[in-house]
């Protein structure tokens, strides 16, 4: 990857009892979860990134140099970027209009020479109606709302956000994440999302970054690291790979969707989709089993042929085994979560060809169901 | 003026220019000071908070007295009063504005301080992160948000003014017209047993000290509540 | 100051209660600019008779309005003549106790300029600030103003006069050097050696009679009554003089 078009961000350092030692780079567009334990060092990192913290390190976002080895270091008021905390901090002192301004470019009080434009923001977001009130009048879904338009209007490079949803219920959650969906698909904007949540991950993000104790122990694509046998989430309980697929058909008469993923397609129950469109699958370990033989017919709709990659002993009992889709096996992966007793039986090994059988497939809702 | 003889009335009037001058140079100098407090980390941050806090502590003749040594000849006092050709700030407006200052800083101080600190990190973070420098960010984000907190210095500052009188005693000279304020002049009343126009004068500050604690308290509760 | 003196009165007051009965507790309050002789008076008070004489410093018109308030005062020595008999004539003292321990001697002192002819110096005027004592609380500013008045220097010397709520506030500025010279009382001069001073000849100002008189709370107090007797005595008088007191008017 060259210097540009990426963010690079390299931070060594102790902060009180804390050690950090932590490094990643990632693609200047899209959005880079940045993911981990409670305690890991993902806010110290984003911090460091924003200059609101200043430890030992490189930050370069995009070819400009916003710290270095040699003691150079841009101010955080420098910085073209964007920063949303986990509570949304608005000014309490200024209407929410103001508070979107706030951060926008001097000459432009209207928020309309940018980019990104205040009114787009505003519809983007849902708070048109909430502009002449008072930050103390917001409920904590509306005030986040805000904190990201804030954010967004000051015309930044890059976006950080700091558990955004964290502080809300799940409601107000299920409601804002369209919101972040939409952005993400309309702006073309870097961001680095800080969260402890997989299902915010999977729904947002492309890239990852995998932290634990203060340093990273992954970086890459989402699915690339779900299905990881060496790190931690492919061992979790609730394990699961997520992924991209385009639509190809709608069965309204079964109310089914198909989609094709690189090795094959899927089945999922949902409502009609335009075709062409990108939707986010998420598929998990305990709902995929494997046959070595083409299974008989079954209640399961999708089987689809695929090859091992790895087996992994997650406890005594049980294994993470790695397939990857088509007969070539050059599809996505799957993770599949099986007894030991079954794996043996089965003489499950790497490179053997299997039916991968998915019981479950769960669908982010398209773009038709955001509203 | 307003009916009243000239020796009420003059000192009434000067006690409310010295308030009011002190006031102000007192927010000019006690913000900035009342900011390093509250976000210093540097280890005498908290003994120089003690030194400001002195003249709260300091019997008025003891910090009269060395106001009397610190405005006279052998002090800054005498230097800058030379500028003009004069020996001394003692017995001049300027000096009981200075005098003024030093003992009521820790009123206003003290407030304003609590107020910023109140503001905390986060909004400094976030206009930081919002292109605001740290001047910016001190204009447009802490003392709009500190506000409440300055409002309650001045008051404090502006009464404790009006009731100064050791200090005023010690380095005013009772001089009628320029230094003569309602205390020393309501001590010049009960010296000539003039009980009448003491008591007026007296009486008048007291219901102008009731005023000011009532507004204070009254502003201050519609601050906080609007800010919860 | 009246607040610290009040209060000391009282713990005074209460450790006279638990003193042993023999020896009697007198509480006298004494004009500021009397407080050095005082002192030495009433060491050798309580080491001829016994008696404690416990002191009280402030200013003559402060003490008579306490006094009217029922003070715990047994004697009071004022820095005037005034004030004692306003006592007497209000019935706060007893009458026939009410003698002059002392005439006030006023001096012209400064620290800046030759005040050895004090007459020429207040008359040449080359000086920015006079420092007196507040006419109205002190009689030593009251002797001042018919001083400058006898020499005719009043009315060109009133704007560069400055007040100091007492004798000790009067000396304090000039002491300091805020005011280049001031009207203070000798007995503030005992022991000092700076500066210039012009002796004020008596004739230019009414006399300044220092009176003391027993009060009604002291009628039946031996210490009080002993300590005025006292105040009367030679040894008493030897030490007035030196402070710079005069005993008579010749």
């Amino acid at each position: 990857m060259t210097a540009s078009h990426a963010i690079r961000a390299e931070f060594r350092g102790t902060i009180g009892k804390f050690a950090l030692d932590a490094g990643f780079t990632a693609p200047a567009k899209g959005v880079t979860a940045l993911f981990g334990p409670s305690g890991c060092g993902k806010t110290t990192v984003l911090r460091c990134i924003a200059g609101l913290l200043r430890i030992n390190g490189v930050c370069e976002i995009d070819g400009e140099v916003w710290q270095d080895e040699n003691g150079a270091f841009l101010p955080t008021h420098k910085r073209p970027l964007g920063y949303v905390f986990q509570e949304a901090s608005l000014f309490q002192h200024l209407s929410v209009r103001r508070n979107l301004l706030f951060g926008a470019p001097r000459h432009d009080s209207s928020g309309s020479a940018g980019a990104i434009v205040f009114d787009e923001v505003v519809e983007l977001l849902g708070i048109t109606r909430l502009l002449d009130r008072s930050p103390r009048n917001l409920s904590g879904g509306e005030r986040q709302r805000v904190a990201i338009g804030r954010a967004l209007l000051s015309q930044p490079k890059l976006l950080l956000m700091d558990e955004p949803l964290s502080a809300l219920d799940r409601a107000t959650k299920n409601e804002i994440l369209p919101f972040l969906e939409r952005l993400r698909d309309h702006l073309n904007l870097p961001v680095v999302y800080i969260t402890h949540d997989i299902a915010e991950v999977e729904r947002l993000a492309d890239q990852m970054v995998l932290m634990e104790k203060g340093r990273v122990i992954g970086a890459g694509p989402l699915e690339d690291l779900q299905s990881d046998p060496s790190l931690p989430l492919a061992a979790a309980r609730d394990a699961a790979v997520s992924f991209n697929g385009i639509v190809q058909a709608s069965d309204e008469a079964y109310g089914l969707v198909t989609l094709k993923i690189r090795g094959g397609m899927l089945t999922a129950p949902a409502p009609p989709a335009p075709v062409g469109e990108r939707r986010r699958i998420r598929v998990i370990a305990s709902d995929v089993s494997l046959t070595r033989e083409p299974p008989a017919p079954s209640s399961i709709l999708n089987v689809l042929p695929a090859r091992v990659v790895s087996t992994k002993p997650v406890d005594s009992s049980e294994i993470i085994v790695v397939v990857a889709l088509g007969q070539d096996g050059a599809g996505a992966r799957l993770l599949s979560r099986v007894t030991r007793k079954a794996s043996e039986a089965l003489g499950l090994a790497e490179g053997m060809s299997v039916y991968a059988q998915v019981k479950a497939v769960a669908l982010a809702p398209g773009r038709g169901e955001l509203g | 003026m307003l009916g009243m003889p000239d020796d009420i009335w003059v000192p009434i009037k000067l006690t409310i220019e010295l308030a009011t001058i002190s006031t102000l140079s007192l927010l000019v100098v006690a913000t900035p000071l009342a900011w390093w407090l509250a976000r210093s980390k540097a280890w005498f941050k908290e003994a120089a908070a003690a030194i400001v806090s002195l003249p709260m502590v300091l019997p008025p003749t003891v910090l009269g007295f060395y106001l009397l040594i610190a405005l006279g000849p052998d002090g800054p006092g005498g230097l800058i009063a030379s500028l003009w050709g004069a020996r001394t700030l003692a017995f001049t407006f300027t000096g009981l504005v200075i005098g003024s200052i030093l003992s009521s800083m820790p009123f206003v101080v003290q407030p304003i301080r609590n107020a910023f600190a109140a503001v905390g990190d986060r909004p400094l973070e976030v206009a930081s992160t919002l292109r605001a420098s740290p001047t910016r960010a001190f204009w447009t984000v802490a003392l709009p948000l500190a506000s409440p907190g300055l409002l309650t210095g001045a008051v404090l500052g502006f009464a404790h003014t009006v009731g100064e009188f050791g200090v005023i005693l010690m380095i005013g000279g009772n001089i009628p017209g320029r230094t003569r304020v309602m205390s020393t002049a309501i001590f010049d009343f009960v010296e000539t047993m003039r009980w009448r126009e003491a008591n007026l004068l007296a009486g008048g500050m007291v219901a102008f000290a009731f005023v000011v604690i009532l507004a204070m308290t009254l502003l201050e509760k519609r601050f906080t509540r609007a800010g919860a | 100051m009246k607040l610290t003196a009040l209060a000391a009165a009282l713990v005074g007051f209460l450790t006279s209660l638990a003193a042993p009965v023999h020896a009697d507790v007198t509480h006298v309050a004494v004009a500021a600019n009397f407080t050095e002789p005082a002192k030495e008076i009433a060491a050798l008070f309580k080491q001829k008779t016994g008696h404690e004489a416990v002191l009280i410093f402030g200013a003559s018109g402060a003490f008579y309005t306490q006094i009217t308030h029922s003070a715990p005062f047994e004697v009071f020595l004022s820095a005037d003549a005034e004030r004692p008999k306003m006592a007497v004539d209000n019935g706060y003292a007893v009458p026939d106790t009410l003698f002059t321990y002392a005439i006030g001697k006023l001096v012209l002192w400064s620290r800046v300029i030759d005040v050895t002819n004090g007459e020429a110096a207040l008359k040449a005027g080359n000086f920015q600030k006079l420092s007196i004592a507040n006419p109205v609380a002190a009689p030593y500013g009251t002797a001042a103003v018919e001083t400058m008045k006898a020499l005719g220097v009043y009315d060109a010397l009133k704007p560069k006069i400055v007040q100091g709520n007492s004798i000790a506030q009067a000396f304090q500025f000039v002491d300091t050097r805020n005011a280049e010279l001031g009207f203070v009382a000798l007995s503030q001069l005992h022991g000092v050696t700076e500066g210039t001073r012009w002796e004020v000849p008596m004739k230019l100002h009414a006399p300044i009679f220092q009176d003391a008189v027993l009060l009604k709370t002291g009628a039946n107090s031996e210490a009080s009554k002993a300590f005025l007797a006292f105040l009367k005595g030679p040894e008493a008088r030897a030490i007035i003089a030196k402070f710079g007191y005069v005993l008579e008017l010749s």
